[in-house]
């Protein structure tokens, strides 16, 4: 918590793990409000805004990316040291990632079949999220998460507290959007039953099905909707990508998949 | 003929003359809403000229599925309703109630954030709505703390009513007792024939309206035909709720194992509340700015499916899919009767339709009720 | 349900100095006391001097606190309601907007409004015997009603309390519990369900030092707060004895979020806790009392 003496800024950190930078880029399109957060915390490392200093201690880090090497590992630990409350932000630090879907595969050999000189990767077979490896305190969830719930944290953790997060289902959003249900007028798969709020119900609302960037909600019911798909005609594989997606290695979706696998497999497949 | 056509003096209004209606209300101050197609489905939209109504378009709702088909008749209103209700306008998916903020030296202030809604007309309300509009009317005004946004909105909205001819097969008002016609709760009522609208006013406003229309004589044709539909509306449900008292039988039953059953399809997604037009659920919760100076209190809509509904003392009461489904049932049509003096069901059929996976609730409670012992 | 009529026991019905039931005022913390690591009492006083002159209340009824950008809580007050000028709130943090409140000093402005819901039956009760049960941690709605007796002593007639925890470490307020014993015509029963070294008083369900108690099941009026199957295993005793379901109180406590029966969170059967309760007489919740899930 903040527990800068007054006058000296709280100092943040922004680091990087595997990931594609997009949760970073959440900070980078704040736009005039990044401006505000500088004046209010010092922005000790954030390297693709500016400041590098991965060492450097401070109050608040936040954590994109997840955990798919040694040197990771090694790094995380580090990072968990010299921080006071850290933030696991996105898709990849609090799940894996789309690159947890390693943990289904023969990594070497995907390493293989995708580089020239294999030789030269030097990677871990799985992909992690941060709370594997180190105590997190907060996660934020989406790929990427929204500027509101980046900065509802930080404001949060300014007053002392953790901010209030939605555990609701993507279609409590959308209904308060107005939009009309692709599920049910259209026959579309959507994962919006089974995925955490948080998006503004974003893809429902512009005609497309959930694919689930937010992660499991609680309170899940994986089965029902997956005997729904297939009554959409969906074919098992179809319905298991759907839950491989970038919340793959979410143990409720990686149960979900599982289960429909070993289904299929069942009937003879 | 037993309907709400009886009630006031009935006049005809062409079809081609029905764009008078929209100007009228325009010109009187009111912004004008109605049906429209979009993203597939029948919803309420800004409705500024009769081009932009579903003419001939028709609706196929099943458990779960909604599907819009067109025809080649000239009617404006032959289905039934889309997932919204009125409930969006007058009690908001989202609005602020107030706004703290706190000076430099720590003094804390308030604001109440009330806005003034501009007046706004409704075209193509059915019966059903109209009822849910009763019950929320009695949940948020009439209380010993009425809700001064509810309220505001409510003066200011004035209801054109349509007689509902094409119920879908996941519509059961008639055993609910709320439709199809309409017979009060409106400002102005519509019966649709194929040349134009039998029209009646249901208000002094609606009938000042109804006065500046170029109306003609209705025919005593006219009137049987639209009796006629709306007698082949009523037999067209084939959908109802069980023989009471459900709020004795349901209450009674709480250990069923139908409960079991259902929770094992329900996926606790909420949209059955959502759309429901009686469901009034609310949370409550407060957005700072990011330098803490202000923060924005508002509400938006909740329900009984989510875990954050009955959360309290870090666990909820509610923990799963089972008396989540089992408190929603059990309010709605049970206890409801004895809070509200009805059901909190109008028969609209839209939480069986939204269901993503198309749960019936005339089902549940019927299987409930089947083998129900009750005294 | 079908006993749809609310208990009539406010003595105080629903109004805010503000004028508005939905518009927090501004308080000021003049005095906090950490009673544990996790209970607090906050006093409060409203800033504006009509709102804090207007301001009335019964023991029982409930304010919401709000904690600047963070939330609002639903907190019974705890303190006297003949000092309306200055109210007490005895917290647990236990939740994001507690738990920062714990940490909130003397002088901190906060938002307050209410009050809201049936109080306690403190004027039906008088003349007769009151036994206060109480379990779980604290349990401030009680204290406001213990002390309200003890003030109004001569009002009353046999003033009973027992308090009721799971450990032995659990007892807060043990110098106020040998206070209250000094009462003329009190009696004060402790019990643990899990004794310790050194642990004076009952080892057992509270039920259990009923015997204890001269309950004279005519005569006795029950208010009764804590965990709910403590307070079904109370009542049900209690009936054992003879006293009356009328005659029981219970505080109940569910998700509060408008506190004016619009949000729908507190719904219990066919009534809202921040209106037809928070308390309730036991015969019109019995029914679903006790069952998982409402």
């Amino acid at each position: 918590m903040d527990t800068s003496p007054p006058g000296i800024k709280p100092r943040l950190a922004v680091h990087k793990f595997a990931s594609c930078d997009g949760c970073q880029l959440t900070f980078l399109n704040m736009g005039e409000t990044l401006l505000q957060l500088a004046d209010m915390v010092e922005l000790v490392h954030f390297a693709e805004a500016g400041p590098v200093a991965p060492d450097a201690d401070v109050d608040i880090a936040f954590i994109e990316g997840s955990v798919t090497t040694e040197h990771d590992l090694e790094r995380i630990r580090q990072i968990r040291s010299h921080s006071g409350f850290i933030v696991a932000f996105g898709a990849c630090a609090t799940a894996g990632g789309i690159q947890a879907l390693r943990n289904f595969a023969d990594a070497a050999e995907w390493v293989s079949a995708v580089y020239a000189s294999p030789e030269y990767i030097d990677s871990l077979a799985t992909s992690t999220p941060m709370s594997d490896h180190i105590t997190v305190d907060l996660e934020i969830w989406g790929c990427p998460p929204n500027r509101d719930q980046v900065l509802g944290a930080i404001r949060a953790w300014l007053y002392g507290t953790l901010p209030a997060q939605s555990q609701d289902k993507v279609c409590m959003e959308c209904k308060r959007q107005q939009a009309v249900c692709v599920l049910v007028a259209r026959g579309m798969p959507c994962m919006g039953p089974v995925t955490q709020t948080g998006c503004g119900a974003l893809c429902p609302s512009f005609g497309r099905g959930c694919y689930s960037c937010y992660g499991p909600a609680e309170a899940l019911n994986t089965d029902s909707l997956c005997g729904w798909f297939e009554g959409l005609g969906l074919l098992p594989a179809d319905i298991t990508r759907q839950f491989r997606h970038v919340s793959n290695s979410a143990p409720q979706f990686r149960d979900a998949a599982a289960n429909i696998i070993a289904t299929d497999a069942g009937h003879g497949h | 003929m037993d309907d709400g056509l009886s009630q006031q003096p009935r006049y005809f209004l062409p079809r081609q003359s029905f764009q008078s209606l929209i100007d009228q209300l325009t010109l009187q101050g009111f912004g004008c809403v109605g049906p429209v197609v979009r993203d597939a489905a029948i919803v309420f939209d800004q409705l500024r000229s009769v081009s932009e109504l579903p003419q001939g378009t028709r609706d196929r709702q099943e458990p779960g599925y909604y599907r819009l088909e067109n025809s080649e008749s000239p009617r404006w209103f032959s289905w039934a309703n889309g997932p919204q209700a009125l409930k969006p306008y007058l009690f908001p998916s989202r609005e602020v109630l107030w706004e703290g903020s706190v000076d430099e030296d720590g003094s804390l202030s308030f604001k109440e954030r009330i806005t003034e809604p501009q007046p706004l007309a409704v075209l193509g309300v059915r019966a059903c709505d109209l009822a849910a509009l009763a019950i929320h009317d009695a949940h948020f005004l009439n209380g010993p703390s009425p809700d001064a946004h509810y309220a505001r909105r409510r003066e200011q909205l004035f209801l054109v009513a349509v007689h509902c001819s094409h119920p879908a097969s996941t519509c059961f008002c008639v055993s609910t007792g709320d439709g199809p016609a309409p017979t009060c709760g409106y400002d102005m009522a519509l019966a649709e024939l194929d040349e134009g609208f039998i029209i009646d006013a249901g208000s002094e406003r609606g009938k000042r309206i109804l006065d500046q229309l170029p109306l003609v004589e209705v025919s005593a044709e006219q009137l049987d035909q639209a009796g006629r539909e709306l007698d082949a509306a009523q037999k067209a449900q084939t959908r109802e709720l069980p023989d009471g008292p459900l709020n004795r039988i349901l209450f009674q039953n709480l250990d069923h194992p139908r409960w079991d059953d259902v929770a094992e399809r329900c996926l606790a997604c909420g949209n059955c509340t959502s759309v429901c037009p009686t469901c009034f659920c609310a949370s409550e919760n407060d957005v700072p700015s990011l330098d803490g100076l202000t923060s924005e209190h508002s509400r938006e809509w909740s329900s009984c499916f989510t875990e954050g509904h009955s959360f309290i003392s870090g666990q909820a009461i509610r923990p799963d899919i089972r008396t989540r489904y089992r408190q929603w049932l059990t309010h709605k049509l049970g206890s409801w009767i004895d809070q509200y003096g009805r059901s909190g069901c109008v028969g609209c059929g839209r939480c069986i339709a939204w269901c993503p996976v198309g749960i019936d609730l005339t089902e549940e409670v019927g299987a409930i009720c089947k083998d129900a012992s009750h005294d | 349900m079908t006993d749809s009529t609310p208990s009539q026991s406010a003595s105080v019905s629903p109004q805010s100095p503000s004028g508005n039931l939905r518009m927090p005022m501004v308080a000021e913390v003049i005095d906090r006391i950490q009673e544990s690591d996790r209970i607090f009492t906050l006093r409060l006083r409203l800033r504006n001097p009509e709102q804090r002159r207007n301001y009335r209340f019964a023991p029982g009824q409930f304010n919401m606190l709000y904690l600047h950008g963070v939330g609002e809580v639903a907190i019974s007050v705890a303190s006297d309601p003949d000092e309306p000028e200055i109210l007490g709130h005895t917290v647990r943090a236990i939740g994001r907007v507690t738990e920062a409140m714990n940490r909130l000093d003397v002088g901190s402005q906060i938002g307050l409004r209410g009050p809201y819901g049936q109080s306690w039956p403190l004027l039906q009760a008088e003349g007769a015997d009151v036994l206060v049960v109480t379990g779980g941690i604290g349990c401030a709605p009680t204290v406001g009603v213990i002390n309200y007796v003890l003030m109004r002593r001569q009002r009353y007639g046999r003033l009973t309390i027992i308090q009721g925890v799971k450990h032995a470490q659990d007892l807060i307020w043990r110098e106020r519990y040998d206070y209250w014993r000094t009462f003329p015509n009190t009696q004060v029963l402790v019990a643990a369900d899990h004794g310790g070294p050194l642990w004076p008083f009952h080892v057992g369900p509270v039920t259990e030092v009923f015997d204890d108690a001269a309950i004279d099941s005519e005569g006795t009026t029950v208010m009764m707060c804590g965990p709910e199957g403590m307070m079904i295993a109370g009542t049900r005793d209690l009936i054992e004895r003879g006293v009356p379901e009328q005659r029981i109180y219970l505080s109940m406590e569910r998700n509060m979020q408008c506190a004016v029966g619009h949000c729908g969170h507190c719904q219990f059967g066919s009534q809202f806790l921040c209106r037809q309760g928070p308390i309730f007489k036991y015969s019109d919740i019995k029914p679903l009392l006790g069952m998982e899930g409402f």
